[in-house]
């Protein structure tokens, strides 16, 4: 695990290139990516992508810049007599969890859903479902079109 | 959408490159799916045609061998109205229809009644044109049809889709290399979400929801029994929502009360919740209301996984960067909330959960995270097995992953089928269609023209219709930041003559209002993009313009979709 972590930092300093696809429509653009110590500094198209064959459009070459908006999320929060405010992971995720089981004790399985992100991945999009199916016990989940 | 959500598109980008006929209705490719559009654009330099249905002059009709300047949501009645002529002149694939569909005398005389001449009176397109455009598309010897929002988001978006296929199966023009059926997805993963299950009636792998197997394979893998209900959909979640049933939302990177037609509605809904757990990149308007607020990773640069594109590719998104300060991987999020509440998850990695969807899921069985350091994109369908064994799956193979749902619900004509298979993975859908031996025939499934819920009247005499712009995109929280770009803010288009009649010079402001609610000021843009009484606004700066306040919730119970495309309005000079 620290031999990982190691690694893992030692990547993250340095110029290197790193392949991912687009995050905007369905076309699913590859993208090559420069990064230096560990900051985007240009974004182009993949050139041995299959499906865009390095082309890719002003949303996937120049909007990368919303991932270091200074409107970013940092850490979470929680409400706190009305107000949005500053907790820890653990605080939170506490949180979550325990008024979660409550409200399934309270009101049972049919009180929940879960709107899943069509932005976010095959991974988070499955595992959305099998917490819908298998947590809160029905399955209330859609994923929008147009967020 | 619901009933397309385990389908997808039916070709490959490469094959507008090979085709006779592209028709793009209800998308505004050019803009909205720029490359895609590209690989169109070398289509036509090879000599394809471009027929361009759309309300709006866009800027693709300049190019376009045809523009239908169709009435907003009158595309069923346009659609059957070009069977009605492809029929009538004997220029159908009756070989085809024969030995490979179902249903089609049913069609036959569902469409005898929407002759071209009352369709030029719904539509507004000449009886000609549609003659015209319908020849072309029978007579083309491979033909590509594209759809995207226009046709979803009505009250009867399913309806329209299937007036689309119900085309593709009456020419034949489908299961072949060159032609096809395609929805073009707006989100980098609506196609993944919806083959992941995120939806209310479908699992990974195009499971049913009814079919008993699906349930004693998920109890397997998952540990549990399945839940027996069907799920709700987010317009059956609303509902819930208003009639007290549903009490607590986990919203995981969607802004619905920003995105969602009736904003005013969707916040008052929202408001009433005893528990709102919002895990987004940014505070956005759903956020602010939530109880919990938990910064998550960007999917395409901050963490690792997948994404399936428009042509059925999935493709590895990886961690490029470290999220900002404690922001952290949606995916490990849930786990750990799953694991406060008795579950045990432990994986550490996308991959690991990726290999649990490969067990559940035979479409993607064969799509391994190797495979794709290997062979970059693979396209389901792509089985398990050795190089040999998936470069050659079998039909029925294939059909074993994902017809049988399409059986049981017996409407959704094209879910995941066949294959031709050149390299790893499937190029094409439908193949089946042309075997000596059609294992499945496809039903033709006849539908009614309904206009728009909400038209102009005296009060509200305006269409207004809505949509996304070249370099913006949906609510706007990930393209306001560019360094410089061409309109970087909301602009309302009208005529000349109906911006004229309102006192409205271009640049200046207008304030638009309808039954729900009121947009102060945006900028008017004075264009013969729109005709009289059609206007049109983005939604991309939802919080100096908030488009959706003027839409309408009048929802398809097929798909879940509002009628984001058409409402009336009123317009005043600011």
């Amino acid at each position: 695990m620290a031999t990982a972590a190691r690694e893992e930092e030692a990547l993250l300093n340095g110029s290197r290139e790193v392949n991912t696809i687009c995050g905007f429509c369905g076309v699913g653009c590859g993208l090559t990516v420069k990064v230096e110590d560990g900051i985007i500094q240009k974004v182009t198209g993949e050139k041995d992508n299959p499906s865009s064959h390095g082309e890719a459009c002003i949303k996937g070459r120049e909007g990368w810049r919303h991932i270091y908006s200074d409107k970013r999320l940092t850490y979470p929060l929680i409400r706190k007599n009305g107000e949005l405010v500053r907790a820890s992971w653990d605080e939170a995720l506490d949180l979550v969890a325990n008024r979660f089981m409550q409200i399934k004790s309270e009101y049972g399985s049919d009180a929940f859903g879960v709107f899943s992100s069509s932005r976010s991945t095959n991974e988070l999009n499955y595992l959305a479902g099998k917490f819908a199916r298998t947590i809160f016990g029905n399955s209330n989940i859609d994923s929008c079109n147009r967020a | 959408m619901a009933t397309f959500g385990a389908g997808g598109a039916t070709t490959s980008y490469e094959e507008f490159e090979h085709t006779d006929l592209i028709i793009c209705w209800g998308s505004n490719t050019q803009e909205c799916h720029p490359i895609i559009y590209n690989h169109m654009r070398r289509g036509m330099k090879n000599g394809a045609k471009m027929v361009v249905v759309d309300p709006r002059k866009i800027d693709q009709v300049r190019r376009a061998d045809k523009w239908l300047p169709i009435n907003v949501g009158t595309d069923i009645y346009l659609a059957n109205a070009m069977a009605n002529v492809i029929i009538s002149e004997g220029l159908h694939n009756k070989e085809f229809i024969e030995r490979a569909t179902e249903n089609f005398e049913a069609y036959r005389e569902k469409v005898a009644g929407y002759t071209p001449e009352y369709a030029e009176q719904i539509t507004g397109i000449p009886a000609e044109d549609i003659r015209e455009v319908a020849r072309m598309y029978a007579k083309s010897d491979k033909a590509i049809l594209n759809w995207t929002l226009g046709i979803t988001e009505h009250h009867n978006g399913a309806d329209g889709v299937f007036a689309l296929i119900n085309l593709g199966l009456l020419t034949g023009h489908v299961g072949k290399y060159g032609s096809g059926l395609n929805p073009l997805r707006g989100q980098n993963n609506v196609q993944g979400g919806g083959d992941m299950g995120a939806l209310p009636n479908r699992m990974v792998g195009g499971w049913q929801w009814d079919d008993p197997e699906a349930h004693r394979l998920f109890e397997e893998v998952w540990g549990v029994p399945l839940p027996e209900k069907v799920g709700k959909n987010q317009a059956e979640m609303l509902d819930a929502i208003e009639r007290g049933e549903l009490r607590c939302m986990y919203v995981i990177g969607e802004n619905p009360c920003q995105s969602d037609a009736d904003e005013h509605r969707s916040d008052r809904l929202f408001e009433s919740l005893d528990f709102l757990v919002v895990q987004d990149l940014f505070l956005t308007k759903t956020a602010r209301m939530a109880d919990v607020v938990l910064p998550a990773a960007s999917s395409w640069s901050e963490t690792d996984g997948t994404f399936v594109n428009s042509e059925r590719r999935v493709q590895r998104v990886r961690k490029v960067v470290e999220p900002p300060g404690e922001a952290r991987d949606d995916i490990m999020i849930l786990r750990d909330i799953a694991n406060r509440m008795g579950a045990n998850w432990n994986f550490e990695t996308a991959e690991e959960v990726w290999d649990e969807v490969r067990a559940l899921a035979p479409n993607f069985s064969g799509i391994s995270y190797e495979r794709l350091e290997k062979y970059g994109g693979i396209q389901w369908p792509c089985l398990d097995g050795s190089f040999e064994e998936i470069s050659d799956n079998t039909p029925k193979e294939q059909l074993a992953a994902g017809a049988r749902g399409a059986e049981e619900s017996g409407s959704a004509a094209l879910t995941t089928d066949v294959v031709e298979k050149p390299q790893i993975g499937t190029k094409f859908l439908h193949a089946q269609l042309w075997e000596k031996e059609v294992k499945k025939r496809a039903p033709f499934t006849p539908v009614d023209h309904e206009g728009p819920v909400e038209m102009p009247d005296e009060e509200y005499p305006f269409q207004l219709t809505t949509g996304r712009r070249l370099a913006f995109h949906n609510t706007g929280t990930m393209t306001q930041s560019y360094k410089k770009v061409k309109d970087p803010e909301e602009l309302l288009e009208i005529c000349a003559e109906d911006a004229q009649a309102l006192g409205i010079e271009d640049g200046e402001f207008a304030r638009v209002s309808s039954r729900r609610g009121t947009v102060p000021r945006v900028k008017a843009r004075v264009t013969d993009r729109v005709r009289p009484g059609l206007v049109f606004l983005g939604y991309s700066f939802a919080d100096q313009v908030p488009t959706n306040v003027l839409t309408i919730n009048a929802v398809d119970p097929k798909s879940g979709t509002a009628e984001l495309k058409a409402c009336a309005v009123k317009i005043e000079k600011a």
